[in-house]
């Protein structure tokens, strides 16, 4: 007990506590608009640029959708309004997807849940951008991913609710899809170790000489973890064909990014591991699409990593086990100046003459059904309230690749 | 004397500590704001200030590494890693690092710290958020390893931790923070009437290396820690056999004296944890009972533990030790 005190009391602060900017009974303001415009930056060559190239595009906004809810500036992909259709509804299948997946977490049907609310555009845009045989490595926000590769829903919550048509056999937590025709990893709770496993992965790719690229995403939160800098370190040394991307979204459950670096920024860091590092407006669909369209092109042409900070704001809990308004106003999402994802395409495609609030309508009841019939079908092979769930044997599978004397006899020690 | 769960018998705890010792600081991920994903800190931040209780960024070896140098430096550091499973970035730093430099400094440097982390199964959480990791620590030499399994030990346990100047890793088996778990998923009582429930408000420690001797008996020995003393009180209810319950509290150091005394008084023995078999920590018991109770032991020494495969999610009730498993052990060893 040599170096123990009593306690004397504190005057002084010693060290910094960083807060958030923003606590319940705060009305947040992050301001009106973005001072950012498309206009603001040009679209350096992907193949020709350093990671100095892009000094202003680590410090600035890459935006595409103005205010105005036109696409304009360097930055605009010019894409056909039928894939930005498929686009819209896609978001729109993942917010619905979720909405249905949360009632029926507080039904017991599953164990827990993670909405990708307000984040939609990440996943779906930036895989969009991506070629189809591309390695996916998420972090628990993007299964939207899915969506692109065209996984069936039926799978995706049979999943979700461990039942016997689980393709992983109800042995992880909801949510941590895995899915290998689709090139979509297994999800892993500890967070941020896919981050260096891509760039491995995208070692791998360019060791065989083929034109797949890699791309990966953590939090805010998740980048004070080593596997951030491991990832980085590994793909400045060895330049891979690999897409780094930070979602910088505010929030990692209570802890405020204020927490995750002493700085602002996160894409700057990028500049000093020599990789060519882009900020980007989470919730414009349009830019999202595009930065990763270029960090694509400098994969394919072997000039390796792009790293990216997708600026954005979690707008659901943590997850189903998280009550938000503990920690943060409950309308900060209504104040962030990036608005909503999935509105901000939905008035862009109006603004072009490519859609309107009545097919929006139309298509939301024809997804809302999907889903519903998905779910009911899904249902039909059980759920976490009432089973049946895989057999009880598969806790002794896949352990290795073979079952071991001791696996096996521990087996028949339950007898099931 | 007040009626606590163990979620508020553990912030008592800590909430004495910083009110009795200015070097006592606490941080982790959400403990300070939000006062921890499971509420163990809750109100502490708000009570001390942002100097003592604060979140961390999220990096687990950073947080034993900050830990190890408050330590060293004067401060008596408790930092929380939110799951068990997490705790595996701050292995280096725990295993190579706080735990061995009294000893390779030739005793010129120590760091008296407190890693708090709830720990096992029971609450749906897969393979991540259910693992019992326990014996990669007693592995350790340099550490204390402590497993508390009711709200009355939970404080006592964490205030000789956090008091202890040697590191200790604190496991809090967090199917039991709201209420005792005797197996059955479908009965979910509180810690309300329960006698351990029973805390004392103010300060209140209980040596580490002490065992504590649940329910007297003569017929066999159970030996268990964390959520499956509660289990294994059930499988012995189940058996119908006079069995002794012993909670081992803490692992390492762990108290021979009391397991072999009453191995050699029973003859018999099972042992319940709910990690893997294969180098779990039973086999050290196994092992250590036989040297010194062999010619008293009338039949094996039976273990009832997690299968040496990942924790599953929806299947779970199938790996954890079930009373059904330990009562059909207690009787196996009767059969002799």
């Amino acid at each position: 007990m040599s170096q123990m005190s009593e306690n004397k009391g504190r005057t002084m602060e010693n060290y910094t506590v960083p807060d958030a900017p923003f606590r319940p009974g705060d009305k947040a303001d992050f301001g009106q608009k973005w001072k950012e415009q498309p206009s603001d930056l040009d679209r350096p060559d992907p193949v020709e640029s350093s990671a100095l190239d892009t000094e202003k595009h680590a410090h600035g906004l890459i935006r595409v959708l103005g205010d105005d809810n036109t696409a304009s500036g360097e930055w605009d992909p010019k894409l056909d309004a039928n894939e930005l259709i498929r686009g819209l509804e896609m978001m729109m299948r993942l917010r619905i997807f979720d909405d249905r997946m949360i009632k029926m977490q507080r039904t017991g049907k599953l164990s827990f849940y993670m909405r990708s609310l307000g984040e939609e555009a990440v996943a779906i845009a930036q895989t969009m951008a991506l070629d189809e045989k591309d390695w996916v490595f998420p972090s628990y926000r993007q299964p939207g991913a899915q969506f692109v590769r065209g996984r069936d829903m039926v799978s995706m919550i049979c999943h979700c609710i461990g039942n016997t048509e689980d393709n992983i056999r109800g042995r992880q937590m909801p949510v941590h899809y895995s899915w290998k025709e689709g090139h979509f990893i297994s999800i892993s709770s500890p967070v941020g170790t896919q981050f260096s496993q891509a760039v491995g992965v995208a070692m791998a790719s360019a060791y065989k000489g083929e034109d797949q690229a890699t791309i990966t995403w953590l939090g805010d939160g998740t980048s004070a973890q080593g596997d951030f800098h491991y990832g980085l370190n590994f793909a400045s040394v060895f330049k891979p064909p690999v897409i780094l991307n930070v979602v910088n979204n505010q929030w990692a459950i209570s802890t405020h990014k204020n927490l995750a670096t002493g700085g602002s920024n996160f894409a700057a860091r990028g500049l000093a591991y020599d990789i060519p590092s882009l900020r980007v407006d989470g919730n414009d669909f349009l830019a999202l699409y595009s930065v990763t369209k270029w960090a694509r092109e400098r994969a394919r042409a072997g000039k390796g990593a792009t790293y990216i900070e997708v600026y954005t704001y979690r707008a659901g809990a943590h997850s189903s086990s998280d009550d938000p308004t503990r920690y943060r106003p409950g309308d900060e999402f209504k104040c962030w100046p990036g608005g909503d994802p999935v509105d901000r395409l939905k008035d862009h495609l109006i603004k072009i003459g490519a859609w309107s609030e009545d097919k929006n309508i139309e298509l939301t009841e024809k997804i809302d059904s999907e889903v519903i019939a998905a779910y009911k079908e899904a249902c039909t092979f059980g759920d976490l309230a009432n089973g049946p769930f895989p057999p009880s044997s598969t806790i002794f599978t896949e352990v290795y690749e073979e079952v071991p004397w001791h696996i096996q006899e521990q087996r028949e020690e339950l007898g099931k | 004397m007040k009626e606590m769960n163990m979620i508020e018998s553990l912030n008592s705890a800590l909430d004495n500590m910083l009110e009795k010792h200015d070097n006592v600081v606490i941080f982790g991920e959400d403990v300070g704001y939000f006062g921890g994903v499971f509420r163990v800190t809750d109100g502490l931040q708000e009570k001390h200030g942002l100097q003592r209780v604060f979140d961390a960024p999220l990096a687990e070896g950073g947080i034993a590494a900050i830990a190890f140098g408050m330590g060293l430096n004067g401060l008596r550091p408790i930092a929380e890693i939110q799951f068990a499973d997490y705790i595996f970035p701050a292995y280096d730093q725990i295993v190579n690092e706080i735990a061995k430099i009294r000893h390779r400094s030739g005793g010129e440097f120590s760091t008296p710290l407190t890693i708090r982390t709830p720990a096992g199964g029971g609450i749906k959480g897969g393979h991540h958020h259910s693992q019992s990791p326990e014996s990669q620590f007693t592995h350790t030499p340099g550490l204390k390893v402590v497993y508390c399994s009711n709200p009355n030990n939970a404080k006592g346990l964490l205030t000789s931790a956090i008091e202890s100047n040697d590191p200790v890793i604190f496991f809090e088996p967090k199917r039991c923070y709201r209420g005792p778990f005797y197996g059955d998923p479908h009965n979910v009582p509180t810690w309300k009437g329960h006698p351990k429930a029973e805390v004392p408000d103010g300060y209140y420690s209980i040596p580490l290396e002490k065992a504590e001797v649940i329910l007297q008996g003569n017929s066999c020995t159970v030996i268990a820690w964390g959520a499956m003393v509660h289990v294994a009180e059930q499988g012995i209810r189940d058996s119908g056999v006079d069995a002794e319950l012993i909670d081992l509290q803490t692992l390492l150091p762990w108290d021979r004296d009391t397991v072999v005394n009453s191995v050699k008084k029973t003859g018999r023995c099972v042992i319940v944890h709910e990690a893997p078999k294969t180098s779990g920590f039973g086999a050290e018991m196994s092992a250590s009972i036989q040297e010194r109770c062999f010619w008293h032991l009338e039949s094996p020494i039976i273990r009832v533990t997690g299968w040496d495969t990942p924790f599953p999610h929806t299947t779970e009730w199938d790996y954890l030790p079930s009373p059904a498993r330990i009562a059909e052990a207690i009787k196996k060893t009767q059969e002799a």
